[in-house]
C-alpha cells in the first residue's frame, strides 16, 4: 500500500492497532470526511513538536515563540481529545504493550491546561489549579520545555521484522542526527535506538524481542516527531 | 492623510552594497529624538548610528534638512555568560532617547540583557597652555617651569563623542524585548518576556522589579510579555501587551508589585475565523501610546488596532496591514515568518499610523479619512528625491498591470522598524540592512 520509505500516516496506525486490538473502535473512526482536515492537524503537531525539540536544545530560546508553538501543540491535543484521536493513539500504544511513560513527553507536552488560565481572564495567568492537575501526573518532573526523553519499554512479543524495516525511512536518521546530535548530554534518542540496533547484527535481529520493541518504539517515535 | 503618497519625496537614504552586506548592518531598531533634530539607528552589531539633520540652506532650497551620520559608536559587544555558558549577542533590541535637558544629548540602547544610557555631547574647543603639562599632556619638570600663564580655549575640529555614562545589567533573566523612558524623566522600565523592572537613571545596582508573570513552574508557562510603555504625560502609568493578544494598563500608585492591572484590553475572538493559528497571529508585537495619551496602539500580526483607554472591550479601530497572507498562515508558520515581530508608530498629531509589511512593503492609515496606502522601500525606485508610487497587492487570479501577486512577495525583505518625525512629515524606515528616510514633497 504505501511505498518504501513512506512514512504511514498517524491515523493508518492508529486504525492498525484498533484492528488487531479486536475491533475496539474509537470514536474518530467516523471522521474519514475529514481526514484531509486531520492530516492537515496531524501535520501541523508533527512540524510543532519538530520546532519544540529543536528550541529545547537552545540554552535560551526565543521565550515567546516556544510559548506560542506549546499553545499550539496543546490546542491540537485538545482538540484530538475531544474527536478521540488522541485515545486511539495512546491506545495504540497500549496495544503495542509499552509502558505508558513512552508517551510521557508528548503526553506532558500537550497537556490540557486550565481554562480559566487559557481564558487569560485573570490577572495572574497562572492558576494554582493547574499546578495541582500537573501534580496528578506522575511525571511532573517532566517539563513542557524539558527535551523528549526516550525510555526504554519491556520487551514485547511477536516479530514481523520486514514489515517494520520496510518502514523505516534512511532519511530520519539524517534529521535525528541533527536533533540528538546538538543535545550535549547523552540521552538515549531514536539515534541511539537505531545504532544499537544496527550493533545487533542479523543473528540478534532474528531471535531478539527487545530489538523488535526498539524498533517498535522507533517506528513511533519517528511518528511523533516526523510524521507524515 | 493631508501628505499624499505620490508627493513624498525621498530624502536621502543611507544604502550599503547589497553584497557586501552582513549579518551584523542589519538595521534592529530606529528612533528620532524629541525634537526629531536626530535619528539613531542599532544594528545586529552592536553599533549605533546617529544622524543629524542638517541646518536649511538658503543656497540650497531644495535641501530642507537632510540627515547626515553625526556620530557611530560601538554600544554593546559580544559577550559570555559563564554560568549558562551562552553566548549574549551584542544586537540592540531598543534605543530611546531622553529629552533634551542641555547641550548633549542622551539616549539609552539595550540588547538582550543589558540597557546602557550613552551621552552624546559635541566638543569644539580644547584647553591649551596648562603649566604642568606640555601640549601633549606630558608632565613638565617643574625645575624648567620659570613663568605662569593663563591656560586658554583654542577652537578646534568639531568633535562628536559618545561616552557609556551608565550601566544597567544582572536584571533580566529572558530576553529584553522593550524599553521606556518615564515622563518624570528620573526613571525607565526594562521589560523581558517574564518581568517589567523599574530603575532610576541614575542608580545602576538596584532595579525594583514591578510585573512578574513568572509561574513557579515553568511548565505552566502559557503566555509571554511583548512589550512594554510608559504613558507619555502620567508617570505612574504604563501598558504592556501580551502573547495572548492582551494589553495591561497599571498605575504604580496602588502597589509596589503592579500584578493587579486597573485596565484589561482584549477583543473577543471571532469564532468564524478562529484557527490553529488564532493565538500566534492575535499576539501582540508592539504596543505604543499616542502622543495625547489617549489612545493605545497595538500591532499583531496581520493588524494594527487603535484602543481607547476609556473602552476596554474592543479596539476603536482595526487596520489590515496585508489580510491577503491569512490564506498562507501554514507556510508562514512553517518558515517561521509568523513570529515576525512588527512594530508600529503614530504621526505626530497621533491621526495617521504606520507599520511594516513583507517585500519591502509598509503601510500607512489615515485614521480621519480611512484611507490607506501601500508604500515601498526599495533601492530599484529611490533614487534620491523620487517620488514614491503606491502599490498594491493582488489577491485574486487577474493581476492588473503595477500589482503583485501575493505569491512573488518576498518574505525575507520584512520591515519590521520605522519611525516618525515628532512634528514633521518625515518617516525612517528600516528595511534590512538600509535605512530610508522619507518626507513630504519639498515645493
Amino acid at each position: 500500500m504505501f511505498p518504501k520509505g513512506t512514512k504511514r500516516k498517524f491515523s493508518d496506525a492508529g486504525e492498525e492497532a484498533v484492528g488487531g486490538g479486536g475491533g475496539d473502535q474509537g470514536p474518530s473512526a467516523a471522521s474519514s470526511s475529514s481526514s484531509s482536515a486531520a492530516a492537515a492537524r496531524q501535520s501541523l503537531l508533527d512540524m510543532s513538536l519538530i520546532k519544540l525539540q529543536l528550541c529545547h536544545m537552545l540554552v535560551e530560546p526565543n521565550l515567546c515563540r516556544s510559548v506560542l508553538i506549546a499553545n499550539t501543540v496543546r490546542q491540537i491535543q485538545e482538540e484530538m481529545t475531544q474527536d478521540g484521536t488522541w485515545q486511539i493513539m495512546t491506545q495504540a500504544l497500549a496495544a503495542a504493550q509499552c509502558p505508558a511513560d513512552r508517551l510521557v513527553a508528548t503526553e506532558v507536552l500537550c497537556r490540557q491546561t486550565d481554562p480559566a488560565a487559557q481564558a487569560g481572564q485573570s490577572p495572574k495567568p497562572f492558576s494554582e489549579a493547574e499546578q495541582d492537575h500537573l501534580r496528578a501526573d506522575s511525571r511532573t518532573g517532566e517539563q513542557v520545555f524539558g527535551t523528549f526523553e526516550i525510555k526504554h519499554p519491556a520487551p514485547p512479543p511477536d516479530p514481523a521484522l520486514d514489515e517494520l524495516f520496510s518502514d523505516v525511512d534512511p532519511s530520519y536518521y539524517d534529521l535525528d542526527t541533527v536533533l540528538t546530535g546538538m543535545q550535549s548530554a547523552p540521552k538515549m534518542g531514536p539515534y541511539d535506538l537505531l545504532e544499537s540496533l544496527s550493533s545487533h547484527g542479523p543473528t540478534a535481529l532474528s531471535s531478539s524481542s527487545s530489538c523488535r520493541s526498539d524498533l517498535n518504539e522507533l517506528d513511533h517515535i519517528m511518528e511523533i516527531i516526523v510524521g507524515s | 492623510m493631508e501628505e499624499e503618497s505620490d508627493t513624498r519625496k525621498i530624502n536621502n537614504s543611507f544604502l550599503r552594497d547589497h553584497n557586501y552586506a552582513t549579518e551584523a548592518d542589519i538595521i534592529s531598531t530606529v528612533e528620532f529624538n524629541s525634537t526629531g533634530e536626530l535619528l539613531a539607528t542599532g544594528d545586529k552589531g552592536g553599533r549605533v548610528v546617529v544622524f543629524q539633520r542638517e541646518q536649511e540652506s538658503k543656497t540650497q532650497p531644495h535641501r530642507r534638512g537632510e540627515y547626515n551620520v553625526y556620530s557611530t559608536f560601538q554600544s554593546h559587544e559580544p559577550e559570555f555568560d559563564y554560568l549558562k555558558s551562552l553566548e549574549i549577542e551584542e544586537k540592540i533590541n531598543k534605543i530611546k532617547w531622553l529629552p533634551q535637558q542641555n547641550a548633549a544629548y542622551f539616549l539609552l540602547s539595550t540588547n538582550d540583557k543589558t540597557v546602557k544610557l550613552w551621552k552624546i555631547s559635541e566638543r569644539d574647543k580644547r584647553p591649551e597652555g596648562y603649566n604642568l603639562k606640555d601640549e601633549d599632556g606630558r608632565f613638565r619638570d617643574p625645575s624648567t617651569i620659570t613663568s605662569l600663564r593663563v591656560p586658554v580655549l583654542q577652537p578646534m575640529d568639531l568633535m562628536v563623542e559618545a561616552t557609556a555614562r551608565r550601566v544597567f545589567s544582572n536584571a533580566h533573566t529572558y530576553h529584553i524585548n522593550s524599553i521606556s523612558v518615564n515622563s518624570d524623566l528620573q526613571t525607565f522600565i526594562s521589560t523581558d518576556d517574564l518581568r517589567v523592572n523599574l530603575w532610576n537613571l541614575e542608580i545602576t545596582d538596584r532595579s525594583f522589579n514591578i510585573v512578574d508573570i513568572k509561574p513557579a513552574n515553568m511548565e505552566e508557562l502559557t503566555e509571554v510579555i511583548t512589550s512594554a510603555e510608559f504613558h507619555p504625560q502620567q508617570c505612574h502609568t504604563f501598558a504592556y501587551s501580551s502573547s495572548k493578544g492582551s494589553i495591561r494598563l497599571c498605575d504604580m500608585r496602588q502597589a509596589a508589585l503592579c500584578d493587579k492591572h486597573c485596565k484589561y484590553f482584549e477583543e473577543p475572538e471571532d469564532p468564524s475565523t478562529r484557527s490553529f493559528f488564532s493565538e500566534i497571529i492575535s499576539s501582540i508585537s508592539d504596543v505604543k501610546f499616542s502622543h495625547n495619551g489617549r489612545y493605545l496602539m497595538t500591532r499583531d500580526y496581520l493588524t494594527v488596532k487603535v484602543w481607547d483607554l476609556q473602552m476596554e472591550n474592543k479596539p476603536l479601530e482595526t487596520y489590515q496591514v496585508h489580510d491577503y497572507l491569512r490564506g498562507k498562515l501554514c507556510s508562514l508558520y512553517e518558515n517561521d515568518c509568523i513570529f515576525d515581530k512588527f512594530e508600529c508608530v503614530w504621526n505626530g498629531s497621533d491621526s495617521v499610523i504606520m507599520t511594516g509589511s513583507y517585500n519591502n512593503f509598509f503601510r500607512m492609515f489615515d485614521r480621519n479619512t480611512k484611507r490607506d496606502v501601500t508604500l515601498e522601500a526599495s533601492r530599484e525606485n529611490s533614487k534620491p528625491r523620487a517620488i514614491l508610487k503606491p502599490r498594491k497587492v493582488c489577491v485574486g487570479g487577474k493581476r492588473r498591470k503595477d500589482e503583485i501577486s501575493v505569491d512573488s512577495l518576498d518574505f525575507s525583505k520584512k520591515i519590521l522598524h520605522t519611525t516618525w518625525h515628532p512634528q514633521e512629515n518625515i518617516i525612517a524606515v528600516a528595511a534590512t540592512n538600509n535605512l530610508y528616510i522619507f518626507q513630504d514633497k519639498v515645493n
